[in-house]
């Protein structure tokens, strides 16, 4: 082992080195313990030490009749919290115990001087250093890796081509079509009756009070199989009454609603959660992730909080029975922006 | 070799049958194992200590527990999204549809001996996981134990916090309730926003337009397979690299930056860290089975259409999700009909940013101050003012997205408007950063200047003289040369002196670097020196 590590004079860049500093003076006189002095005193520790430790195994073993003690009954919340909570306060208290004597006998009792040890640099030693390049140069020799600047190349070429297939592989992570397809479509269509989220009960235009909000889903989401949660996902709408003098609608939209009756998408345009709190008093809508807010009397313009555009509308109207309709599907997509919505 | 033999001839010496077969059994392992080496290279290493090296050691036991606890989990959780009736013991959702996923949950909570305090234990030693790594990592931070050579491990310590926090949202969705299913369209509909790509990485990670079906057996795979293995093949990187560095120590009479002074392995470093063990996993125990973590129960299945006020993300995504509260309004732009999100790419590259600035400073200071030895001495944060100051910046800044995630609780617990917490907090992005960088600094330097004064004039006794002219004055009690040590060991840089280089020219890097390094050397105080320790005395 007599690989030296030359003293390499590294640069000590912008620091200062004062010739007058004060110099280490060195390890600091031992101080004893208590237990180092007085024998009793460390036998105390020692009892109580080995105190904690059968105490620990008590309080296991407890924990395993606690199971017994407090028992989960079937269809009984209260057992669980109990037997959550005395089989766990038991395996706590194991658990410290055996903590705490461990610990206290490292301090208190075992050979409490502090050793040193010695640093070296990091780097390896000058031999090992130059004994690992000669290693690659007579590897770069024997294979020819610099010399065979073909052969080379090509491995390389061949390694970036190797991850190609993956794009192909990882295609059906998702299902067939293009995001764009499936974003810009909801399953709501002319004629489709909103109906109540959750029990599917169709509402009529008389049932909506003025000042009153409900949670919508198409009729049709009921028989969807495949991906009903994306469906609905797409597809929430919240449905409220404004008086008509507290609509302001542009004049190609004045068709969209029915009496002051007016649908929204329920998807924040910002990241996507339901904009479910409705405030009667300002017609606001009020997103709880994020607090994005919309005015449904200015067709669901973001008047505060992070998301950039209105919330859209699903043009409604009357059927001959008097429940209320879908005119269309939503004419923009719904939820958060991406890259090709305007497309 | 030489090791085993003086094993051998060393085992006569103990007496007893015991020994007898503990020496026989080590000399079984080691003729095939060579374990002996080693306990010869580990067995007597030194550990300095001090309780923030504490820090480090709470991330890796509360993984263990982590480990275990989860380990558990898995023998009951069913990762499905099958449509179930739940048909538990827990009444209010009877007969309800749920996923197999959330079904088999309840049944953990419920119905499985210690099922709910393994998912508690989970949940806190997860919650406490990311917590002691943040901290560990400040105190690696503010010391400077980043510097050469553990810059490496600085960045492997760095992507282990972001491995941690992503293992803790994936883990986070697991149970499919109600809030879980929002956490991921919130990450949805940030992804979506990238430009170009975002669309299809959303459509191929979440196995479509929304986060559906497919979503749950993704993530269980990647919560409890591919993340641990990177998070342990890490850990390993981290303390080997740990070892063949070794810690750092502070500065001490007879501690230099050559040397490690402290307990060995075996038996103290090994006893403590060890019952530090069973310390932090009674603690996570204690926690657990006292206080409710995330009540799945009463949120109810995962459906996209109800979502409840006040809903918050477990603390560590805390930062993210308020800076997306923080953003004000109308920032999205269409350009040739494509749509830039500014108000979530604003968020997703200041993030970045911010976090890739923590992983590569160590380099950065490195470069300003063009220091190539190796510093094994921890440092006080006072002895390094900007840099502290930066990390205070930064930690104010981090502290003041938090907040924001809670701006909804804010408001409704101190009976304001959203709008005035928000403007508040948006105001106190700017300003906090550069106010706690001009404090931190301030303190820092006033904390030196209290030093200097220390080892000058030792500490106030509380005695009043009277000198024979009347003068009154009150005796100073010098430090010894031990204390005094603590105080004046430190490294000390000097600004850049912007010079010509060989070639007689002033390069844009060198002019850069000066005055980066007059930014952070400027206001300097100098320890004292010998000097002025005599003519004190004098």
């Amino acid at each position: 082992m007599a690989d030296k590590k030359s003293d390499v004079v590294t640069s000590a860049g912008s620091a200062v080195s004062r010739p007058d500093r004060l110099q280490n003076p060195g390890f600091e006189p031992e101080h004893k313990r208590v237990h180092d002095e007085s024998p009793e005193r460390a036998r105390g520790a020692e009892r109580g030490i080995s105190l904690l430790f059968a105490l620990s195994g008590i309080l296991s073993a407890s924990a395993f009749a606690l199971n017994f003690i407090f028992p989960i009954v079937p269809g009984d919340l209260m057992s669980t919290r109990y037997n959550n909570m005395f089989v766990g306060l038991a395996i706590a208290a194991g658990l410290l115990c055996l903590g705490v004597g461990a610990v206290h006998w490292a301090k208190a009792l075992m050979h409490g001087h502090e050793l040193v040890e010695e640093r070296h640099g990091t780097r390896g030693g000058d031999a090992t250093r130059a004994r690992a390049v000669e290693i690659f140069q007579e590897a770069n020799k024997e294979s020819g890796w610099t010399r065979r600047r073909l052969l080379r190349n090509s491995l390389i070429g061949a390694f970036v081509a190797l991850p190609i297939p993956a794009v192909a592989l990882f295609r059906d992570l998702a299902p067939a079509g293009t995001p764009e397809e499936k974003l810009s479509h909801t399953i709501w269509e002319k004629g489709v009756r909103l109906t109540r989220d959750p029990n599917g009960v169709p509402i009529k235009a008389s049932d909506v009070t003025i000042g009153s909000a409900f949670h919508v889903m198409p009729e049709n989401l009921l028989e969807v199989e495949e991906g009903f949660l994306d469906e609905k996902a797409k597809a929430a709408v919240l449905l409220m009454r404004l008086p008509l003098d507290a609509l302001n609608e542009t004049e190609d939209r004045k068709s969209w609603s029915y009496d002051g009756i007016v649908a929204y998408s329920k998807i924040c345009t910002h990241v996507g959660c339901p904009v479910a709190l409705y405030e009667q008093q300002t017609h606001n809508l009020l997103c709880p992730c994020h607090q994005s807010q919309f005015d449904v009397s200015n067709q669901c313009a973001v008047i505060f909080g992070p998301a950039a555009r209105p919330l859209p509308q699903l043009p409604i109207t009357v059927d001959s029975e008097g429940y209320l309709v879908a005119q269309s599907d939503f004419l923009e997509p719904v939820g958060p922006s991406y890259w090709e919505r305007e497309r | 070799m030489s090791v085993a033999t003086q094993k051998k001839s060393s085992t006569p010496a103990s007496t007893g049958a015991g020994m007898k077969f503990v020496g026989g059994a080590a000399n079984y392992i080691d003729e095939r194992t060579s374990i002996s080496g080693a306990v010869k290279f580990l067995g007597r290493k030194i550990f300095p200590d001090h309780w923030s090296f504490m820090l480090g050691e709470i991330s890796l036991y509360s993984f263990v527990v982590i480990l275990l606890s989860g380990t558990f989990l898995t023998f009951f959780y069913d990762p499905s999204m099958v449509e179930v009736h739940y048909d538990g013991s827990y009444v209010p959702l009877k007969g309800i549809h749920m996923s197999a996923a959330y079904s088999s949950t309840l049944n953990i909570t419920f119905d499985i001996r210690g099922g709910l305090l393994m998912r508690q234990v989970h949940h806190w030693a997860a919650l406490l996981f990311v917590a002691a790594i943040g901290l560990h990592m400040l105190r690696v931070f503010f010391t400077g134990a980043f510097r050469k050579p553990r810059e490496i491990n600085w960045v492997i310590g760095f992507v282990l916090f972001i491995l941690a926090m992503a293992e803790g949202f994936t883990g986070y969705s697991l149970p499919d309730d109600l809030l879980s299913g929002n956490g991921l369209r919130i990450i949805d509909g940030m992804i979506k926003a990238i430009p170009g790509i975002g669309t299809w990485i959303s459509y191929l990670l979440f196995g479509g337009e929304f986060p559906g079906n497919d979503v749950i057996p993704r993530l269980y795979v990647l919560h409890i397979m591919l993340l641990p293995a990177l998070v342990i093949a890490l850990i390993a990187i981290h303390m080997v690299l740990l070892i063949i560095n070794k810690h750092t120590q502070f500065a001490g009479p007879g501690r230099t930056n050559d040397n490690v002074v402290g307990s060995p392995i075996l038996p103290v470093f090994a006893a403590k860290a060890g019952g530090f063990f069973f310390l932090v996993f009674g603690v996570i125990m204690l926690i657990a089975s006292l206080f409710t973590i995330n009540p799945i129960w009463n949120y109810g299945p995962y459906d996209p259409s109800p979502v409840s006020a006040g809903t918050q993300p477990d603390w560590y995504i805390g930062f993210a999700d308020g800076m997306l509260r923080l953003m004000p309004p109308g920032l999205e732009f269409v350009v040739n009909g494509y749509t830039w999100s500014l108000n979530l790419l604003i968020p997703i590259v200041v993030l970045m940013l911010f976090i890739v600035i923590v992983m590569i400073y160590p380099f950065i200071e490195a470069w300003v101050t063009g220091d190539k030895r190796e510093h094994h001495i921890a440092e006080r944060p006072r002895n390094q003012p900007t840099r502290t100051a930066i990390g205070a910046a930064g930690v104010t800044f981090y502290a003041v997205l938090w907040a924001g995630a809670a701006s909804d609780l804010v408001a409704t617990h101190f009976r304001t408007t959203i709008e005035g917490v928000i403007l508040t907090l948006q105001i106190l992005l700017i300003v906090g950063p550069i106010a706690a960088f001009w404090m931190a600094k301030k303190i820092a330097l006033a904390l030196q200047r209290k030093d200097r004064e220390l080892v000058l004039h030792g500490y106030e006794s509380s005695r009043i003289v009277r000198l024979p002219g009347g003068e009154y004055r009150e005796i100073h009690t010098p430090l010894d040369e031990f204390e005094q040590w603590k105080l004046v060991s430190f490294d000390e840089y000097a600004p850049e002196q912007l010079r010509p280089n060989a070639r007689g020219k002033i390069t844009i890097g060198a002019r850069m670097r000066s005055s980066v390094s007059r930014f952070y050397f400027e206001d300097r105080i100098a320890p004292v020196t010998t000097k002025e320790l005599e003519s004190q005395k004098h």
